[in-house]
């Protein structure tokens, strides 16, 4: 190959990398950002849209190349030139991905660092799943709801825990997804299992969003959902003060936070959409 | 006693089935009652009446069947009957049902089994696009559509995809190394006979109460623990499959470490070799975990252990950790095979030595060692202790890199070659690259943590793992079983409806996979038989272009059986290809080889005047012009890649 076919190619695939990235990057394909973490983690997903283009492209234009300038003419029996290896060039397609995943892994590194950080104030909220419903515990205000409100701006310091199967919580405009485990204790994040069930994130856009359970649960899957509401500090307030104390549910819920299979149901009616 | 009940074969073995049911049942029957428990009390204790003889019934029938006559006889001291391989080469149609040790005859047992198991996963994966093809619920409820992603998971990956490669590469692979046979030939028979016993209880799961196996091919517990009934069949199913797997793999191992013929060192094995000493490596370490998982799992269900029951102090989380301990290298397992594949049709059809040829090799080693440091990777969100994420992260980045070796060597394969794009093996090799390209980029997303908390178990999931598995692994099945017909029934497949099949399943699968990711980032979750409205039309979309995907591989099923049957002879070595396999008739003699052949150079010395990498003794001496005889790994000549 001459350096003119080189720099040919290069150019091939510099466009063809340029015009992938900016069709790939023109649509906002998580959706809504509703949540402070929500940017990090788009940036980073735009970031490997773009190296990924690269990656693409150089196999595609590669590809494409030889297929048009190599293909054997009919009748054409003779065999291609005898090359076993190029050690330069498989020393620089080891070397270039390794740096590429290195600077990925540094990059996603970093991103996770800060969309888990805790912040100094926080509002902990006690998320429980039972087929096929979700209750919300507000515990410093002893509130409980199958809606999940939250005042715009602040962090929730979510407590996770299942009482029967594995479920997860992921609201899509936050970004956030986590397992709820059978066996976890809302107490006792660390627990004497290991099971992190701590998850942090901080709405900050009003409106109003679905709570989607995206663990394979039963035959009810499909419908766990349960609303979440963004709304400002006052509006939030305002609704707590209306639910429901945890105490008087007493006879529905079981004997609270440690829960197990069989604790009790959730709130009467609820299962559900 | 009628000869028919004494010889082996399928009325003894109904009657070994038979037999073996009763036994189960009564054994079930008897202890309960010399334990003064309630004979016939089930639905408390996990139906032992049932669990036991579907473990007996399969041995009663391998046993009638006579997959274990030899070693009985050996075992009783009974003077074995002498082999005389009359059991060997197949000559009608009826010679594929019998237990035979040929392992070109299990091949295609195999391959043909296989593709059973492929069509009915497609057509549940069909009945599941119709019921997602509009939101809300039409055609299935939620539980049965639970039970359909779950068997379509579970028959396409133990039952086609793990054990198509172990078809083919049993076919081709003695023949690529020059022996005559696989090392342990009743012991391949048998491999394959386990086969159909674990799509047998898969299927059964549909017929039992509370209906078929619904917790997902993943299984997780304590979903499956408390599950109904079929979730013992998958449990028991997964058992047979598994055994099956590992049997072939030491199989292949020690064939390809003690069988290869006199002057193939390393260093010259075809990459499809390599590629099954790779995959056989981490079938033997791995996929015991997944017998072990699932063995807890029964045991939790049947005998009232608590491995996983979180109220009884049982672990949760560690189910998740065993299972993808296998499952993530069997993403490997379904892969390397295909890699190799493609690494032999492209090297043919460009007319040219693989690029790097070492490099290749050491790369499958590398994927092999990294595959058992990720398996992590699937449990970002599952509360696993928080500090194993970025480690997994960092060795699942990296097996990014082997992985980019192999892509872009086949890319170097093809430049200054002499490129035959009209076979249909080529062309799906190709469209391979491209497919699996997209997969490993979304893959290389899906490490990255943040990311992963986002698209976890959403349709992006289901998108990823369809262009691995389909655009990946079953792009390089269709390659091979295009590359190897000719040799396989002697006869050439129609390559006009060859291109049909190719270009329709590309558009499709792209056409059906593509918006998955897009639904799923959006926030369409998977495994879900109902979904916000707002996804219907790409939904509806995804499903017109999963039916033409499904229609498309009627024309590869005509093409194969008539071609089978009228195409035209093929010739030993219609591709012109170097490998061994290709120096013998087509189809191979019963035996293989009338003498072993005797190798001399590298596997894809294209364009060398003169070299060969094998000859018969037969042919004339002195072909041996291929540069020093590399007899010590790592002397200079043409096929000492890596350093070119």
């Amino acid at each position: 190959m001459t350096l003119t076919t080189f720099l040919r190619l290069t150019a091939a695939t510099v466009v063809l990398t340029a015009v992938t990235s900016v069709i790939m990057l023109i649509p906002n394909w998580n959706g809504l950002q509703g949540s402070a973490e929500a940017d990090d983690i788009d940036t980073l997903l735009d970031v490997m849209i773009v190296l990924s283009s690269l990656v693409f492209s150089v196999v595609i234009v590669m590809m494409v190349y030889a297929i048009w300038k190599y293909r054997a003419k009919p009748g054409d029996e003779s065999d291609g030139e005898p090359i076993h290896g190029n050690t330069k060039l498989e020393v620089i397609w080891t070397t270039i991905p390794t740096l590429i995943v290195i600077f990925a892994a540094v990059y996603a590194t970093v991103v996770l660092n800060d969309i888990e950080a805790e912040a100094a104030d926080s509002l902990r909220v006690d998320v429980t799943a039972q087929q096929y419903a979700w209750r919300f515990d507000y515990p410093d205000t002893g509130r409980t709801s199958t809606e999940l409100h939250a005042p715009s701006g602040t962090q929730l310091e979510l407590h996770l825990q299942s009482l029967d199967v594995l479920h997860s919580f992921w609201v899509p405009e936050w970004r956030i997804k986590r397992d709820l485990v059978p066996g976890a204790s809302l107490d006792d994040p660390a627990g004497d299992q290991d099971i992190d069930n701590v998850v942090r994130v901080t709405p900050d856009v009003e409106g109003t969003y679905s709570v989607i359970c995206t663990e394979l649960c039963g035959f009810g899957h499909s419908t766990m959902r349960a609303v979440a509401v963004v709304e400002s500090d006052q509006q939030f307030e305002t609704w707590l003060a209306e639910q429901k104390d945890v105490e008087g549910l007493d006879g529905q819920v079981g004997n609270g936070a440690a829960g197990g299979i069989g604790a009790g149901s959730l709130a009467e009616g609820d299962s559900g959409e | 006693m009628p000869v028919a009940l004494r010889q082996a074969g399928w009325t003894r073995g109904l009657l070994g089935a038979m037999i073996g049911w009763g036994f189960g049942f009564g054994l079930v029957v008897a202890l309960r009652a010399i334990s003064g428990l309630e004979i016939f009390q089930t639905e408390q204790t996990g139906y032992p009446h049932l669990i036991v003889p579907a473990v007996t019934a399969p041995f009663g029938f391998l046993i009638g069947f006579g997959a274990f006559d030899y070693w009985f006889r050996w075992a009783a001291g009974k003077p074995t009957i002498p082999d005389d391989h009359s059991s060997h080469g197949a000559y009608s149609w009826k010679d594929y049902f019998k237990f035979n040790t040929d392992h070109k005859v299990i091949g295609i047992q195999y391959i043909v089994t296989t593709f059973f198991f492929f069509l009915l996963g497609g057509l549940l994966a069909m009945v599941m696009r119709a019921e997602l093809a509009q939101p809300g619920t039409q055609v299935v409820d939620p539980q049965v559509f639970n039970g359909l992603f779950s068997t379509h998971a579970a028959f396409m990956i133990f039952l086609f995809i793990v054990p198509i490669f172990a078809g083919i590469a049993n076919y081709v692979l003695p023949l690529m190394i020059g022996a005559p046979d696989m090392a342990f030939p009743r012991l391949n028979a048998l491999s394959f006979w386990l086969l159909p016993m674990g799509g047998l209880l898969f299927m059964a799961s549909y017929v039992v109460p509370g209906g078929a196996f619904d917790a997902g091919w993943t299984g997780y517990a304590p979903l499956s623990t408390g599950a109904p009934l079929g979730q013992s069949f998958f449990n028991l199913g997964v058992q047979f499959a598994g055994a099956s797997s590992i049997a072939t793999a030491l199989n292949f191992l020690v064939t390809i470490v003690t069988m290869r013929a006199p002057g193939m060192s390393f260093w010259r094995m075809p990459l499809l070799v390599w590629a099954n000493l790779s995959t056989s490596l981490l079938v033997v370490g791995a996929t015991p975990f997944i017998a072990g998982a699932q063995f807890m799992v029964l045991f939790d269900r049947v005998l009232g252990t608590n491995f996983f029951q979180a109220a009884a102090g049982g672990d949760v989380i560690s189910y998740q950790h065993i299972f993808w301990f296998y499952s993530h290298p069997a993403v490997y397992i379904m892969m390397l095979p295909g890699f190799g594949i493609v690494s032999e049709v492209i090297s043919t059809h460009a007319r040219k030595t693989i690029f790097g040829y070492r490099l290749m090799a050491l790369a499958l080693l590398g994927i092999v060692v990294l595959a058992f440091a990720v398996w992590a990777h699937h449990m970002f969100v599952a509360g696993m202790f928080a500090w194993l994420r970025v480690p997994m992260m960092i060795t699942t980045l990296l097996i990014a890199v082997p992985t980019g070796i192999k892509i872009f060597s086949w890319l170097g394969t093809l430049f200054d070659s002499k490129l035959h794009i009209q076979s249909t093996s080529m062309l799906f090799s190709l469209g391979f690259i491209v497919t699996f390209v997209i997969g490993g980029i979304s893959g290389v997303m899906l490490g990255m943590i943040p990311i992963d908390i986002h698209v976890s178990d959403t349709y992006f999931i289901v998108a990823h793992i369809h262009f691995v598995l389909f655009g990946g692994s079953v792009f390089t099945i269709f390659a091979g079983i295009y590359h190897w017909f000719p040799k396989m029934t002697g006869r050439m497949y129609d390559e006009r409806l060859g291109h049909w099949h190719f270009w329709l399943t590309l558009v499709a699968m792209l056409g059906t996979f593509i918006p998955m990711h897009w639904i799923g980032m959006d926030g369409m979750p998977r495994r879900v038989a109902d979904y916000a409205a707002q996804f219907g039309d790409w939904n509806l979309i995804i499903s017109v272009f999963s039916f033409i995907l499904g229609a498309a591989q009627l024309i590869f099923i005509y093409n194969m059986i008539v071609s089978w049957r009228y195409g035209p002879k093929a010739g030993d070595n219609p591709w012109r290809a170097k490998t061994i396999e290709w120096l013998v008739s087509s189809p191979p003699p019963v035996f293989n080889f009338d003498e072993i052949p005797r190798v001399v150079g590298g596997p894809y010395e294209f364009g060398v005047h003169g070299a060969k990498h094998a000859i018969l003794s037969s042919d004339h001496e002195g072909a041996e012009v291929t540069g020093p005889e590399p007899a010590v790994a790592g002397a200079a000549g043409p096929d000492s890649g890596g350093s070119g």
